[in-house]
């Protein structure tokens, strides 16, 4: 790998930049839910593959501008993008979490990519959300999986994962049971006929018992927190995306609310017109910034003990296509946010831009594993035992080290 | 099992769900499917009001013209009148009539698609489509902008054919189709406007025809067009391309492969797809100038096909032109992948999540024995033992359950908003999937407590506009089967009242799974 393209002393350096050293890196940390955290985890999933070098663009490769034209990002003039070090510079529309960043409360990883090499966007996001090594393998999911193998504590009822939306997204989806929200604008139906419905399911169709129960329970939670009378709205809508974050956050804040939620946002399949530092991407994280925002002032203290973390399924070409968008890619960015996180950096193995140093000669290469970030987040963070994450939660991962030092020691 | 026993399977897995009537129903229910759909019109329709895509695009590109003139005259006069300083100069058109437009919307809009607006200081305001018009001037028309007409009424006649068909196997048929090449009403006003005319024109025109001449309808239709960025797509050896800035969009072709057609990991490559978008290049519609043709209707762009021979699945094209596409577009639709790929989502479309091997290979069989002939198709479906013995375990989804529940009581839809409301709370949203493959086929995805719960929801709301005389206890058997539960029966009959009862039958395992 050429390390001419980067202009920093060695790559390793560059790996952890912004951060001194962890006092933690390696050693596994033991369960937090048996000590004083209490921790809690989101998974927002992007689906349509962001195009992570209009999200973080590498401003110092001396190759972006001329690879990724009217998109690419700038330091100066108009809608400059947003500096978080002399390499990289984030999209202008997410001023929240920059601040984040300053205050070393959130970072983001580049190049990286899940182990998934094709461009579907479907099979992409089956591997990203299950977990599995192949597309195909969709009767559960990896967070699903990791709340499986929690330890129970004393203070947490099951469930402890909460589905948002109207369908749950396949990553929380499983054995383990979760609760479903997602905000509706319908008169309530009485409580005698959800009991008389509850019935019938509970001895002639289980499953729909079960969604039935888990459907009211998450309802009621919502409510006594003066969510009643939230509307719904699109996914891919801006707006939307705050109102899920404040319902989910809202949950989760309660002493026994959700510790896992799994959330979805559509619409970042940008072909034609993505538009940079303004425009349709800028506009859509616009809006995954203020869905940030949202968890974080509404989880108010349990925002310490809190990450937040957003992956989509690959990236795009590294070269804008012909009709000023980016065609389906390989290797973006994720984002982690959170009182816990290990922030104020940006971790990437920056494989270059030159021609020869794309994936395929079209797509910026994947360096890092996403995997090993999520399983890096769910050893040190929620205490799921190295093992078991190689084994049931990302099987067949042992190669995979779960990345150390991510979160707040 | 004797004919008459198989009645209420064949209503539900088949056809659109039964109806009080049905409880008459004799005779073999295999030859009633296939004489519904053997009629030459079966999927067809019509209904007053409805328009071809291009008089539906030409109503955007007029009302988008006006909408120019009347923010251009507005400009002008501002600058020429003596405004007080205080008055922003840029605000009056957009943002203040968003307010006070849809403010003043009918009551009806209220009800539908509330969506909150970030600009309003956090009140709720209602604004049809403000989640899918692009911009604050479609949601200040909301109510009498082409896209917003044109969509409600296709919505209605669509839906008022599903609840009064016979058995409404070709409606469902339909449904699979128009998913399984679905657009977007959230695309663009030019798409919002057309999706009911694409399935007309694209999907309906060929549901028992030939599935290339479907395939070749789909991809050239201006819906589509759009829908997938082709409208976009130039050669950047083409004259165009050479002339502008401008290159390949290979989204559509990649969906072509990976959805219409072959289906992923089927044998294609990225080479395959590159090529693909190469000889589709300048296949796109008109524009509102007219300068190609008929504002809204397809046209081959020689200016924007990239030229030259192109390699697709080792096969060369080298046909000028339009002919080009057509040619690759037709071997596509005929290999044994594309058999393959559509056989498997029939089987797990309308039998079950994990239907039997040898469904879906009989149905490959024939797809590929009779050059894709879907009257065939459809009929080897009916046909075969294995799409009758699977259990009844799939669940209906939010637009089968919504259509169910209208035949149920016989109730007769006049107004399309509370159909397009249900089934936007319930997340399939007429025409409006969040990605180019669909809704999904598959039960897990409908069967989650949020789902479920909005289900009682809607049912609560929806059976209390039921004026029905009949004892709810009657409408057991005819809509439930002989086979209900007795746990279902008696809760039903127990019921505190008329409307608890019918909103129980449309909640009963009996009735949520086919």
């Amino acid at each position: 790998m050429p390390f001419d393209v980067v202009p920093h002393p060695s790559r390793r350096s560059f790996l952890s930049y912004g951060a001194a050293t962890f006092a933690a890196a390696g050693i596994p940390r033991v369960a937090s839910a048996s000590g004083a955290r209490d921790p809690r985890l989101v998974v927002v999933i992007l689906r349509g593959a962001l195009d992570g070098m209009s999200a973080l663009g590498p401003i110092g490769d001396p190759d972006y501008a001329g690879l990724h034209g009217d998109l690419a990002l700038r330091f100066s003039g108009d809608h400059a993008a947003l500096k978080l070090n002399d390499f990289f510079g984030l999209n202008p529309a997410m001023a929240n979490f920059a601040r984040l960043y300053d205050s070393k409360q959130a970072l983001m990883v580049h190049a990286v990519a899940s182990n998934y090499r094709d461009r579907s966007h479907f099979d992409g996001q089956d591997v990203l959300e299950s977990g599995m090594p192949t597309p195909g393998q969709v009767q559960s999911g990896w967070l699903n999986r990791a709340i499986a193998a929690l330890p129970m504590g004393d203070t947490v009822d099951a469930p402890k994962g909460l589905a948002v939306g109207a369908t749950p997204p396949l990553v929380i989806r499983g054995g383990a049971p979760i609760l479903g929200w997602a905000p509706t604008a319908l008169a309530k139906p009485t409580a005698d006929l959800i009991s008389r419905t509850m019935g019938i399911y509970a001895h002639v169709d289980p499953a729909l018992a079960t969604a039935l129960r888990e459907g009211f329970d998450a309802e009621a939670m919502a409510t006594k927190d003066g969510m009643a009378g939230v509307k719904a709205a699109g996914a891919a809508d801006v707006a939307g995306m705050r109102q899920a974050a404040e319902g989910a956050a809202r949950l989760m804040a309660a002493d026994n609310g959700p510790r896992v939620v799994a959330l979805a946002f559509d619409g970042w399949d940008t072909h034609a017109n993505e538009g940079g530092a303004t425009g349709r991407l800028a506009q859509l994280l616009g809006g995954l910034d203020q869905a940030f925002a949202a968890f974080e002032k509404e989880l108010g203290g349990k925002w310490n003990d809190t990450i937040v973390v957003a992956v989509t399924e690959f990236g795009r070409t590294a070269r804008i296509n012909g009709t000023v968008g980016t065609d389906h890619g390989t290797a973006t960015v994720a984002f982690l946010a959170g009182g816990a996180v290990a922030g104020g950096r940006v971790i990437a193995d920056w494989p270059g831009l030159k021609d020869t140093n794309l994936y395929e000669g079209r797509d910026l290469k994947p360096t890092t594993d996403l995997r090993a970030v999520l399983k890096g987040v769910l050893a040190d963070h929620l205490g799921v035992p190295t093992q078991v994450l190689a084994q049931k939660v990302f099987p067949d991962t042992i190669g995979v080290a779960p990345m150390a030092g991510l979160v707040a020691g | 099992m004797s004919a008459d026993a198989n009645w209420p399977l064949a209503l539900k897995r088949f056809g659109h769900g039964a109806r009080p009537v049905d409880k008459a129903r004799s005779g073999d229910p295999r030859e009633a499917l296939i004489a519904e759909i053997s009629k030459p019109d079966a999927a067809l329709l019509d209904a007053p009001g409805l328009l071809s895509t291009s008089d539906n695009q030409k109503l955007v590109f007029a009302d988008q013209a006006e909408k120019k003139r009347l923010r251009d005259l507005g400009a002008a006069q501002l600058a020429r009148s003596a405004l007080p300083s205080y008055l922003p100069i840029k605000t009056p058109v957009a943002p203040v009539l968003a307010g006070g437009v849809a403010g003043a919307a009918p009551a009806m809009a209220g009800n539908m698609m509330t969506a909150p607006n970030a600009m309003a200081g956090g009140a709720m305001m209602p604004a049809v489509n403000a989640a899918t018009a692009p911009g604050a001037m479609a949601a200040a028309k909301a109510s009498e902008a082409p896209e917003g007409r044109a969509y409600r009424s296709e919505a209605l006649a669509r839906l008022a054919k599903a609840v009064g068909a016979d058995i409404g196997f070709a409606e469902r048929w339909v449904a699979f189709w128009s998913n399984h090449f679905c657009v977007s009403i959230s695309k663009s006003n030019l798409v919002h406007v057309a999706a009911g005319s694409f399935e007309r024109e694209a999907i309906r025109a060929h549901a028992f025809g030939r599935f290339a001449d479907m395939l070749r309808a789909v991809e050239q239709h201006p819906a589509m067009l759009h829908f997938l960025d082709n409208q976009q797509s130039i050669g950047p050896d083409s004259p165009a391309g050479r002339r502008r800035k401008v290159g390949l969009n290979e989204n559509l072709a990649r969906e072509i492969l990976e959805l219409h057609t072959m289906g992923v990991g089927s044998g294609y490559g990225q080479t395959d797809v590159t090529s693909l978008a190469r000889v589709i290049t300048g296949w796109t519609s008109v524009g509102p100038d007219g300068k190609m043709g008929v504002p809204g209707t397809f046209v081959f762009n020689v200016n924007a096909h990239e030229p030259g021979a192109q390699t697709i699945l080792d096969k060369s094209y080298a046909q000028a032109g339009e002919a080009q596409g057509e040619a690759a577009l037709d071997d596509i639709a005929h290999y044994p992948a594309t058999a393959r790929h559509i056989a498997n989502k029939l089987a797990k479309a309308f039998v079950s999540d994990d239907p039997q091997p040898q469904l879906a290979a009989k149905l490959a069989a024939v797809f590929q024995a009779t050059g894709g002939d879907l009257l065939a198709l459809a009929k080897a479906l009916i046909e075969a033992p294995e799409a009758w013995s699977a259990p009844a375990t799939k669940l209906r989804n939010p637009w089968e359950w919504t259509v169910a529940s209208y035949r149920a009581f016989d109730k007769v839809p006049t107004d399309p908003g509370q159909a397009l409301n249900a089934l936007r709370l319930l997340g399939q949203p007429l025409w409006q999937p969040a990605g180019p493959n669909g809704f999904s086929d598959d039960t897990a995805a409908w069967l989650s407590p949020e789902g479920i719960k909005t289900r009682v929801e809607v049912a609560a709301l929806f059976s209390r506009q039921i004026k029905d005389a009949r004892r709810p206890a009657d409408l057991v058997d005819p809509i439930l089967g002989a086979a209900a539960s007795s746990d279902t029966r008696e809760t039903i009959a127990r019921a505190e009242t008329p409307e608890q009862a019918y909103a129980l039958l449309i909640l009963s395992p009996e009735f949520m799974r086919r």
